[in-house]
């Protein structure tokens, strides 16, 4: 079958998908689109959280057929939704690196998802909203302290739409 | 101060103009430098290995033992093979070459050969050009299996007429154990147990059990195979030792190493589930018969079949004591359930021996360790590496002793920690800072969380902090609480005579106007931050600022494994030492260049800092990108090890098998329902002797992480092996449970950095020890709320609930 929906506010086509299809394949397998990542297949750890007409979902979890008409939002495509200039960093983005809550990085794309998600709805949130807006998503490296501090830094710093003053290659510093 | 002209930016001496004192690098070692992958990874460009893609390619998939010990009979491919989209279907009759491989012992087969000794054992391979075309095809093969009995514990497995899982055992150890279902045996017997027995005011003696668990990296097992016009193969792959793949791979294709070019991908998390191979020669034998590049990603299922995951553990213990709390005797026998195949389980048998009395001195020891070869699923290196077992046991015996002797658990401990100096049971001599007492003074001189954290300013609770959160299964009734402590020891680095190298390539040359680094290196990126620490040293030693990390591949010797808190220690060490010889070839290079132009170039001390040449008086001597213009490339390769060390004495014990120890405690704070059995850790504290701290902010990471390990393991984390049938029956996050954000508390950590005089920088490993003493700490404090004995981990509600 063809689905049309819109990525990250581009319109994209795929075609001769099987129904069996999740909207995580399609994104990483037909659009090239690897950044949600997959690590369960079965919505228990987040790692493929992309955003699904605004809502935080399991890409794993949605049939590729469901996401025909819709909009998403993936990993890819958080800078361009702060309306930072291209090649720089949204905030959470930015919190997360400068926080040392990257360790491997395979959860990171979903947690950023999450966490871009709950600093939209609640610019200042308590430890306790965090981890609550967290908990679907497993991180086995870095112990989740570092994911606090990613996102109280982020909130600190203005969560939504602030410009990534370092730019990319401000990491290494 | 020189002027200097603004022409070409030189001073006649060669110092850069307006500058003539020295200043310190920026980002080298010591600060919280940011890594250098990060960017990539937040914005999801990073690429892991399950993310590679290649025109034409195909997608693999394995076939696997529904039984753990069964003999085939029969395998028919016909059907799969027809299957349209199907190119290739591999049994073990269609390998090349070798058909067995392993990290220490090489009894794993390819695919399985003729016998299936444990649930998920590959059987066959497909390659087909959709995944789940892969799947249905794997479907499709008919395996006549017989079913078997199994052999699942020590009873049975040397039971009298037990099936031999592995007859015909020639490796080192067949010779050394009692029965050819134990993998290998360590004894280590030290003073005289027998007359210090006598003396004991206090004897308290155990049995304690640790589940099996699993690593659970996030990224699950992946790689590409991409077969090269030569006939060899390029294998892009996640995994922590590059080198023992390729030793492992090329005989089982049946090529030579040259032909067998493996590139490290993104890895997502690693924790020694990725020391042996798991996909690796199967998808190189896929692409070597099909003739194109083949990918293969094994979904979390699978995942929990691909790899070894931590030996499961029962363990005896006495202790005795005198009646000023001073440790006479230690007695212990620690039995390891290594599964179907042997991996690491020897190196672990080692480890679990060696460091069975935990961070004390003890003058009288008689333990004995061994590994079983069983139908349970393999186990081999998981972070902590059979230490994390002992400790469990160990310190739980310490809290019980204290409790006999009528003292405070962290004093009794303090009584009998270890310090430089110290002798281990081993007969070593612990030759760097042991700082035992104080990291326990430490971790309890933290203040206290408050008590009541879940009450919210309005009076009520808020449900997230109490135990079973919003289950709503208390308003903090029935709630308790608990204080735990727990310190462990861990060895740093390979042990037992390994010979544990690494290799490095470093070059300086000059790029865009100023001095490039760039360091070439095996090793095995897993998350830990090594590639970060790595630019630190060379900006530390070279005095630059941009330092290029070239990808890890095998065109450079090996840099060993990543694991064994090793990485920073040994491949740190080789890029420090081939810094030093680049910076001695770019100093000679200044001479010839500069040094008619100042005195110093022949008699003074040298440097390089911020990128120029300095006297070790600060004095400027020439910017190094202008010793650098116009030369090619100053290039050193370094192997590096560190202090060598010699196997245990079979029979005793005893000799210099460790390189370092490194240790770390714990305090845990709980409160637990008792109604119910749910338990909420409300903080884990950790103190630990890093030695020095390369990198902070990663160090703290590491010990958050690995704290969080341990806590799993603690309450929750299991692999449920079915004990009459040998099967697996939680493989998945569903069932498998690791801990969420909701379930680990706040990890306040106290690092403490007292140099080893033997290693870089003075530096410690770091990210095993922590692993270690937070199980027992958690479980200690559960034991303090409730008043239960707790002898098994993962404690679950119904071991608190009486049911």
């Amino acid at each position: 079958m063809r689905v049309n929906m819109t990525v990250n506010g581009r319109p994209q086509r795929a075609d001769d998908v099987w129904e069996g299809e999740s909207l995580l394949y399609v994104l990483r397998e037909r659009l090239g689109l690897p950044g949600s990542k997959n690590a369960c297949e079965q919505g228990e750890c987040g790692s493929c959280t992309v955003r699904l007409d605004g809502v935080p979902v399991c890409a794993c979890l949605v049939a590729a057929g469901q996401a025909e008409g819709r909009d998403i939002v993936t990993v890819e495509g958080l800078a361009a939704r702060a309306g930072v200039p291209d090649g720089r960093l949204s905030p959470v983005q930015r919190a997360f690196v400068d926080a040392g809550a990257v360790q491997c990085g395979f959860c990171t794309p979903g947690l950023l998802v999450a966490a871009d998600d709950l600093l939209a709805r609640d610019p200042d949130p308590s430890d306790a909203d965090i981890r609550e807006a967290l908990s679907g998503n497993l991180c086995r490296c870095t112990g989740y302290e570092k994911i606090l501090d990613a996102v109280r830094l982020a909130a600190a710093r203005g969560g939504g739409g602030v410009g990534d003053e370092a730019g990319r290659d401000g990491q290494e510093g | 101060m020189t002027g200097g002209p603004a022409a070409g930016g030189r001073t006649p001496s060669g110092a850069p103009a307006g500058l003539t004192q020295g200043s310190r690098t920026r980002g080298g070692i010591g600060e919280s430098t940011l890594r250098p992958d990060g960017t990539l990874k937040v914005t999801g460009e990073f690429a892991y290995a399950s993310d590679l893609w290649h025109e034409d390619m195909l997608w693999g998939h394995t076939l696997r033992s529904p039984h753990a010990h069964a003999r085939i009979r029969s395998v028919d491919v016909a059907e799969a093979l027809a299957t349209p989209g199907v190119y290739a279907v591999l049994t073990h009759d269609d390998l090349p070459a070798a058909t067995r491989y392993g990290l220490e012992l090489q009894d794993t087969p390819v695919l399985a050969d003729g016998v299936v000794r444990h649930h998920g054992e590959p059987v066959a391979l497909v390659a087909a050009d959709h995944p789940e075309t892969a799947r249905r095809a794997a479907a499709k093969i008919r395996v006549a299996y017989e079913e078997l009995p199994v052999v699942t514990d020590e009873a049975s497995a040397t039971a009298p007429g037990a099936p031999v899982l592995h007859p015909g055992r020639t490796d080192g150890h067949a010779a050394h154990v009692p029965h050819p279902n134990i993998v290998h045996r360590q004894p280590v017997r030290r003073g005289d147990v027998a007359a210090a027995k006598a003396r004991a005011a206090a004897v308290v003696t155990g049995e304690y059990e640790v589940g099996m668990q699993d690593q659970a990296f996030l990224g699950p097992e992946s790689g590409l195979a991409v077969p090269a016009e030569d006939g060899g193969v390029d294998l892009y792959i996640a995994t922590q030792w590059l080198h023992a793949d390729l030793r492992q791979i090329a005989p089982v294709l049946g090529l030579p190493e040259d032909k067998v070019r493996m590139t490290l991908s993104g890895v997502g998390g690693a924790f020694g589930g990725r020391e042996d191979l798991s996909m690796q020669a199967h998808a190189c034998l896929l692409a070597l018969r099909t003739g194109r590049p083949v990918k293969m990603v094994y979904n979390r299922f699978e995942s929990f079949f691909g790899h070894v995951h931590r030996h499961p553990a029962r363990l005896r213990y006495e202790h005795g004591a005198d009646r000023d709390g001073r440790l006479l005797y230690v007695t212990a026998r620690i039995v390891l359930d290594g599964g179907a195949y042997a991996s690491s389980s020897p190196a672990v048998v080692g480890n679990a021996a060696s460091l069975s009395v935990g961070p004390y001195e003890c003058p009288n020891v008689d333990v004995e360790a061994l590994a079983l070869y069983t139908n349970n699923p393999p186990c081999g290196a998981m972070r902590g590496f059979g230490a994390v077992q002992a400790c469990f046991a160990y310190e739980a015996q310490m809290d019980r002793l204290a409790a006999e002797l009528g003292l405070d658990p962290v004093e009794f401990r303090r009584r009998n920690a270890m310090s430089q100096g110290s002798v281990m049971p081993t007969g070593q001599v612990v030759d760097s800072p042991a700082p035992v007492a104080e990291l326990l003074r430490r971790v309890k001189a933290m203040p206290m969380p408050p008590e009541r954290q879940w009450e919210t300013a309005g009076g009520g609770p808020d449900l997230r902090a109490l135990p079973g959160g919003v289950a709503n299964t208390t308003h903090g009734e029935g709630v308790v609480r608990g204080v735990g402590y727990a310190v462990g020891i861990k060895n740093v680095g390979f042990s037992e005579g390994f010979d544990d190298y690494s290799t490095a390539r470093v070059r300086l040359e000059y790029a865009g106007g100023e001095a490039v680094a760039t360091v070439h290196t095996a090793m095995a990126e897993v998350g830990q931050g090594g590639v970060t620490v790595h630019a630190q040293i060379a900006r530390t030693e070279l005095g630059v600022s941009r330092v290029t990390i070239h990808p890890a591949d095998t065109r450079v010797g090996s840099a060993g494994s990543t694991s064994a808190s090793r990485q920073t220690y040994v491949t740190g060490g080789a890029v420090r030492h081939a810094c030093a010889t680049v910076r001695e070839r770019v100093l000679a290079l200044g001479r010839t260049k500069f040094g008619t132009y100042h005195p110093a170039w022949a008699t003074a001390e040298l440097l390089l800092e911020d990128g120029k040449v300095v006297t070790d008086g600060g004095e400027v001597l020439a910017a190094l990108a202008d010793v650098l213009e116009g030369e090619e490339p100053v290039e050193a390769e370094a192997e590096w090890r560190h202090r060598p060390t010699e196997p245990f004495d079979l029979r005793t014990g005893q000799g210099t098998g460790h390189v370092q120890y490194s240790f770390a405690a714990h305090r845990a704070v709980v409160e637990v329902d008792t109604e119910l059995g749910l338990v909420k850790v409300v903080e884990l504290a950790c103190a630990q002797d890093v030695g020095k701290a390369l990198n902070p902010l990663s160090v703290t990471g590491q010990i958050q992480g690995g704290s969080t390990q341990g806590l799993g393991l603690a309450v929750m984390e299991e692999i449920a092996v079915d004990p009459g049938t040998g099967k697996v029956r939680n493989p998945s996050f569903t069932d498998y449970l690791i801990p969420t954000i909701l379930d680990t508390p706040a990890m306040p950590v106290d690092v403490l950095e007292l140099a080893d005089p033997h290693a870089p920088y003075g530096l410690r490993g770091v990210g095993e020890a922590p692993t270690l003493s937070s199980t027992p700490a958690v479980v200690a404090a559960i034991r303090q709320a409730t008043g239960l004995a707790l002898r098994r981990v993962p404690v679950r509600p119904e071991h608190l609930t009486g049911g």
